[in-house]
């Protein structure tokens, strides 16, 4: 089956198999491998992407249904060689511990504060209940998202 | 995981998904119930004819009562202003689906397709008397959300029909709430009540209440309702409907090794009280 979809602003044409997830398609057809596969049934988060802006577990999608569409992973979140601004705060904050979380936290919660400038530390913490740190590192990177939070809300 | 081989097909109408649509095909919206199930091998349909992108399927309309396209999303149902104004219990209980990942694709027909006895709609849907509206390559019909869910898993659909939309009556004059318990790790509900009271001065007219979660299925609960029709609401109406809730679901337990079947019976009685409490605050 023939799909095309726009991933980090480049366009990809491929012949895939339509049981192909999204996930699989991003780590194996165009080798994107920051997008990770955790749990693999929609749960911890560590596969969340943009599907045209909104979050999604690319686990939960297949490549077919995501055609024409536009994609961004966290290959994509750095703009012009400076990295977006949740990506500094996790690194300000150490928002990680193993990171095998990290790309999923970062993608969600980029997301999550673009729509929700000024969000508080509660409203974090539940928004943030669809992606599992098994490490349990939660503090630091409720910590950093608040950061970015408000500073959106400051500007 | 991956799931077992199908065919795929794109739909651009109804008619064309309807004429798509094989013996042993599902329909894909969102694929948020149907895409888990097929990854864990429990469903293996052999294809899939994607409606996702048929525009009539999707979207809210408010006009005297409320109209839902069958592949709106949980996200655009629990954000509509027309369904917190109109039907204040469904925005609450979709925006209790799983996490604003899941809610930002899952659909409403998809959710009640699958009829997972803890997901949240439903009960609110049972509630506030929903119709579903089918159609099959025989044409169309309606059915009501009591009647549409049969048992786990469960319903009145037939192999081939599709869910175009769903319906509710306006209850903007009511005092409509639904409240779950959730379990600790998955959120999906323990137990989920829905209540929808009309109130006429300081007494209730009509109470509607629906209980899931706890059972294996939506299940409208004529006692409960009946214990609160004619009071103002008083502590002994409530303890009567939570005393008598227990009994209307009793036919319809599903429990499992750490929330027995008699546990969520017992909280169902107490999270009716809740969600009375939580419609009249």
């Amino acid at each position: 089956m023939q799909v095309s979809m726009t991933v980090n602003g480049v366009a990809h044409e491929a012949d895939v198999d339509p049981r192909t997830l999204l996930v699989h398609f991003l780590r194996e057809a165009l080798d994107l491998t920051g997008t990770k596969i955790g749990c693999d049934t929609s749960q911890c988060g560590a596969c969340t992407v943009h599907l045209n802006g909104k979050v999604l577990k690319s686990c939960t999608l297949l490549a077919v249904q995501a055609d024409g569409c536009e994609v961004t992973t966290i290959e994509g979140l750095a703009e012009a060689g400076e990295h977006h601004p949740m990506q500094t705060a996790f690194w300000e904050n150490h928002g990680l511990q193993c990171g095998y979380c990290t790309p999923g936290m970062i993608m969600a919660s980029a997301a999550f504060v673009r729509d929700n400038p000024g969000a508080s530390e509660a409203e974090i913490r539940h928004y943030l209940e669809g992606n599992i740190c098994r490490c349990t590192g939660y503090h630091n990177i409720v910590k950093a998202v608040k950061q970015v939070a408000d500073a959106a809300a400051a500007t | 995981m991956w799931p077992n081989e199908f065919d795929y097909a794109r739909a651009g109408s109804v008619d064309e998904a309807l004429s798509l649509i094989g013996d042993e095909g599902k329909f894909l919206a969102g694929g948020h119930s149907l895409l888990p199930v097929m990854k864990l091998r429990l469903a293996a349909p052999e294809q899939l004819v994607d409606i996702g992108g048929i525009d009539s399927l999707r979207g809210i309309s408010a006009d005297g009562g409320l109209t839902i396209g069958a592949t709106t999303t949980h996200a655009e149902i629990a954000a509509s202003a027309d369904v917190q104004a109109m039907c204040a219990g469904l925005a609450s209980a979709c925006g209790q689906v799983g996490d604003q990942a899941v809610r930002n694709f899952g659909t409403i027909g998809g959710n009640i397709a699958h009829a997972d006895p803890a997901s949240d709609p439903p009960t609110v849907l049972v509630a506030c008397g929903a119709t579903i509206h089918i159609q099959g390559a025989d044409g169309s019909r309606s059915v009501s959300a009591q009647d549409f869910f049969v048992d786990l898993f469960e319903t009145d659909l037939e192999d081939g029909e599709l869910i175009t939309s769903l319906s509710l009556p306006n209850c903007s004059d009511c005092q409509c709430a639904y409240v779950k318990f959730p379990h600790p790790a998955s959120r999906y509900a323990i137990v989920g009540v829905a209540v929808c009271l009309k109130m006429d001065g300081g007494t209730c007219a009509q109470a509607d209440i629906a209980v899931g979660g706890a059972t294996v299925k939506a299940v409208k609960c004529g006692g409960a309702e009946a214990a609160l029709t004619g009071s103002t609401l008083d502590d002994a109406a409530i303890s009567a409907a939570a005393e008598a809730v227990k009994a209307d679901i009793g036919d319809w337990l599903a429990g499992d090794i750490a929330y027995p079947e008699s546990y969520r019976q017992q909280m169902a009685g107490v999270f009716l009280r809740r969600a009375i409490a939580a419609a009249t605050g």
